[in-house]
Formats: structure tokens, C-alpha cells, sequence
């Protein structure tokens, strides 16, 4: 599951070098912290956070077939 | 991502898909520059040197950055997916064949449309021009969604027409709100606009303002 949060967002920004997932567990849902360099912040949210939903709906999707709860964070 | 690899073996073979293992992309897309047959030592033992190649990721094409951004994510949902692709006149349709795919199509199709709106920011990185539109289907499911909404687009018009009352549907995207539109510019008994802001944005059937239309007038506008 983390490992298709990196390959979207390596997809999407400039500096994918300075792409870092955290992963953590919270009330049994796997929450991953997205952070990626100050200036590909705006290509991972996107406007009125289009990317970023874009990104949680497919995160989610995988998810399902693992029958787990994720959310997906961006961090600044 | 390294573009550039030199990798040995024990023979050529060897030694090209140690370099495709390690560039980790589909073998159409390196090009080996440089190939070394191994020489035997003497005997067999002393100064042997192993083959060698040099390969070289060629940079890939828009369509191309797609189907290996979707390919990687496919991957690592281990789903067995092949990507047929089609030109049409809106973009590349990218039809995904394999099976259970409805997990991939979501809800009234959010997830395909999100696997479609990151695949196209994916393929146009960095691109201000020239870019490419890529569409994605799964099983027809974009033609069966048009005509599920043409219907619904009929049967609201009914409805609003019968009761006079105006109806506010769910939120669409620009995509499917026009084809609620398209359905009923015609309709001379009720219009159609949008409201609200993106990503809530709804399409509101109502009566034409002004009582009757008829039709000729009708038969005016359509020109």
C-alpha cells in the first residue's frame, strides 16, 4: 500500500528524491504521511485539493482489496 | 530514477538482464549501448573478463509515462491487468483488461476517474504544451455510464415536468454534467444549468422559465 503512495507521488512532483512516507496506526487505520519538498507541495494537493483526493480515492481502492482502512496525509 | 546502467555476468544474456532488473523498466525501453562478450582467461582460470553492457533508458513518450504509471500501480495491487490503447478523437483510450476490475471503477466510477485525472498529471509532467489526454476504461464502463445518465437525465425531466418542481442531482464532474445537459438541450418544457463549486458541483433541472415554449421556437434555437 505504501508502496503505491510513492510511485503516485513520484509521479506527480518534481523532486522525487525528497518523496518520504511515514506510515503509522491509528484506531486501526493505517495512516500514511506523505511529505515531499516544499515546492511540489501544490502538485500533490492541487487545486481545491483535487490531487490530493485523487490520490486518497485510489489509495483507498487498494485498500479495500486488502480489506484495510488507510488514509493518506501530506505533511508540510 | 538511474537512467544509465553498467552491469556484468557470466555471459551477454546475463550480464543485460542483470541491467533490465536493475533499471527496473520494460526491456522496449532500454537501448544497450555498449555490449563486451566475456574473454576467457588463460586456461580458463587466469584474466578471464566477464561480459558487459551498458543500457540506456530512453527517455518515454507521454502515453508511455501512463502505462508505466499505471502498470507500477497495478503491480503493487497484484492485479493481472493488460492496457489496450485506442485512439480516439477526445485522447488515447487506455482500456484496461483482466478481471475483478470493478474495484477500480468505485463508486458511480470516482476511482476510475481518479486513476484517469492522476495518469494524464503523470503522463504531462512537466509538459506546457503538447500534452496528452488520456482516457481510461474498464468493460465499456465510460459508453454504460453515458447511457445511464442520458436515462436518468429523461426521467427527471419527467419528473420535474409532471411537478414543476425543480430537481438538484448529486454532484458530477464537468464530464458527466455535460452529458446531462446534451440530453436535455433540446427539451422544450425544461432547461438545465450547473451550481455550486467544484468538486460539489450539481447539474439543477426546472421548467423553462416563461411557462410554454413551443415549438417552433424550439426548432429555432436548434440551428
Amino acid at each position: 500500500m505504501k508502496e503505491i503512495v510513492e510511485i503516485i507521488a513520484k509521479s506527480l512532483v518534481d523532486n522525487p528524491s525528497a518523496v518520504v512516507i511515514n506510515e503509522k496506526e491509528e484506531d486501526n487505520v493505517v495512516i500514511y504521511e506523505l511529505h515531499v519538498a516544499t515546492e511540489d507541495m501544490g502538485k500533490v494537493i492541487g487545486k481545491q485539493g483535487r490531487i490530493a483526493k485523487a490520490l486518497r480515492t485510489v489509495v483507498k481502492a487498494a485498500a479495500t482489496r486488502e480489506d484495510k482502512k488507510v488514509n493518506v496525509e501530506i505533511i508540510s | 530514477m538511474s537512467l544509465e546502467v553498467e552491469m556484468t555476468g557470466k555471459t551477454v544474456d546475463e550480464a543485460k538482464q542483470a541491467a533490465l532488473k536493475e533499471l527496473g523498466v520494460d526491456s522496449s525501453l532500454v537501448e544497450f549501448v555498449e555490449v563486451v562478450e566475456p574473454t576467457k582467461g588463460f586456461l580458463g582460470l587466469l584474466g578471464g573478463k566477464p561480459a558487459k553492457v551498458k543500457a540506456v533508458v530512453r527517455e518515454l513518450s507521454p502515453i508511455e509515462k501512463a502505462e508505466k504509471f499505471l502498470g507500477d500501480i497495478f503491480k503493487a495491487m497484484k492485479l493481472d491487468i493488460e492496457i489496450e490503447k485506442k485512439e480516439s478523437e477526445d485522447g488515447t483510450i487506455f482500456n484496461l483488461i483482466g478481471d475483478n476490475l470493478g474495484i477500480l471503477i468505485g463508486k458511480h466510477g470516482q476511482t476510475l476517474d481518479s486513476l484517469q485525472y492522476l495518469s494524464n498529471l503523470a503522463a504531462n509532467r512537466g509538459l506546457t504544451d503538447n500534452k496528452v489526454r488520456i482516457i481510461i476504461d474498464i468493460e465499456n464502463y465510460r459508453s454504460r455510464r453515458e447511457d445511464t445518465l442520458r436515462r436518468l437525465a429523461m426521467r427527471l425531466a419527467d419528473k420535474v415536468r409532471r411537478t414543476g418542481e425543480r430537481i438538484v442531482l448529486e454532484p458530477m464532474n464537468r464530464h458527466e454534467r455535460k452529458i446531462i445537459h446534451m440530453a436535455l438541450q433540446d427539451n422544450y418544457r425544461v432547461s438545465t444549468y450547473s451550481s455550486g463549486d467544484e468538486p460539489y458541483r450539481k447539474v439543477v433541472i426546472e421548467l423553462k422559465r416563461g411557462g410554454r415554449r413551443d415549438y417552433h421556437e424550439r426548432k429555432d434555437r436548434e440551428e
